[in-house]
């Protein structure tokens, strides 16, 4: 039942993050992971630069906050320097998919042993709400006003899908926040990831699909009803690769 | 097997209403539709969830699962 109790990892203090923002519940998911091993003394979050880095408010853990989309570089160092650490990045779809994209196909591509939590909400939250690479195509923002089209601006970028073609990574999941058996699922994909990590198999990807009510202009209730209808038809979740089941 | 009488004992849904944010989820996703916005406001100005019907709920946790600010926690048992 410790499932159901608060995290030490996270102060007793309201998140910064928008009523029904599900970076906070991804944040809380990570935190209570943690806890559950045992690692909280141990863990390392490596902070990305947006909406996502919000968790850094109320964090208890340590952490290192880098410089836009080189969360996955900087994550190598430490990692390389401090083998026994949990670390972690946690990196929001504009910082990964975009300004980032070299460095976490790079670091996925060398194998190196810690996790990416990705949260994939389709926009760029902290800037307001520009076009992401993950944007669906229909979709409006304020830099796509007439939604996304793929004339001008591509196709949503797919993370799972690209990173489990490369041979080196262990674990490849996406999950959706969008339900309770969303989450579920999602935090036991999380604790496969870091108990990967911790036996030292290389590199695992946890793909998150999350919201930004505020700049989707949704109510936090309708973000999660958008999500069925329009994310996860695009973006399915699934494990994409698990080289641990395969050898079984 | 338990009766339900027995149960019922185990109900243990803490709300921590200084922590809530008024996203609507644990109303939405409670499978017994027993939690209900306050007419009060926290101190950040929120409403929040109150336990209308404190015999009913089944300890499901489905509340605590989907509070993104971990406003709601079922402590295991003999433990509050
Ligand atoms: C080098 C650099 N370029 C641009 C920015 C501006 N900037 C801040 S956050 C952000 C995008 C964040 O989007 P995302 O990673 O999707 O995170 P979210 O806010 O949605 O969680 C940008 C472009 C910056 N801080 N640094
Ligand atoms: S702007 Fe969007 S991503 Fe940022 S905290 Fe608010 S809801 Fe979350
Ligand atoms: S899910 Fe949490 S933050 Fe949202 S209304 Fe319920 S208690 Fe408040």
């Amino acid at each position: 039942m410790a499932e159901y109790m608060r995290s030490h990892m996270i102060a007793d203090a309201q998140s910064g993050y928008c009523p029904g923002c599900l970076h906070a519940l991804a944040t809380r998911l990570v935190s209570d992971v943690i806890e559950e091993l045992g690692q909280a003394d141990n863990s390392l979050n490596v902070i990305s630069v947006g909406c996502s880095a919000l968790n850094i408010l109320y964090w208890n853990g340590d952490f290192l906050s880098v410089a836009h989309g080189r969360a996955p570089a900087a994550a190598t160092g430490v990692k390389r320097t401090n083998p026994e650490r949990l670390v972690f990045a946690y990196q929001g779809d504009g910082d990964l998919a975009a300004i980032g994209l070299a460095e976490i196909m790079s670091a996925a591509n060398r194998g190196e042993n810690f996790t990416v939590i990705f949260a994939n909400n389709q926009t760029y939250g902290m800037t307001g709400g520009q076009m992401a690479p993950t944007t669906l195509l229909g979709q409006k923002t304020t830099t796509t006003v007439y939604g996304r089209d793929a004339e001008t601006t591509g196709y949503p970028m797919k993370m799972c899908e690209l990173i489990s073609t490369l041979e080196a990574p262990v674990f490849v999941a996406r999950y959706a926040l969008n339900s309770p058996k969303g989450i579920r699922d999602a935090r036991a994909g999380i604790k496969k990831a870091f108990e990967y990590q911790l036996a030292g198999k290389g590199f695992t990807f946890v793909e998150l699909l999350t919201n930004c009510p505020t700049n989707w202009k949704l109510s936090p209730l309708q973000t999660l009803e958008y999500m069925n209808t329009n994310t996860i038809p695009y973006f399915k979740p699934g494990v994409y690769k698990d080289k641990e089941a395969e050898n079984v | 097997m338990r009766s339900m009488g027995e149960r019922k004992l185990i109900v243990l849904v803490e709300i921590n209403k200084r922590l809530c944010k008024d996203c609507g989820y644990c109303m939405h996703f409670c499978p017994k539709k027993i939690l209900a916005e306050s007419k009060e406001r926290n101190s950040r100005g929120y409403f929040y969830p109150e336990l209308t019907d404190p015999d009913a709920c089944i300890s499901c946790g489905i509340c605590a699962t989907v509070c993104p600010e971990g406003a709601i926690e079922l402590p295991p048992k003999g433990e509050d």
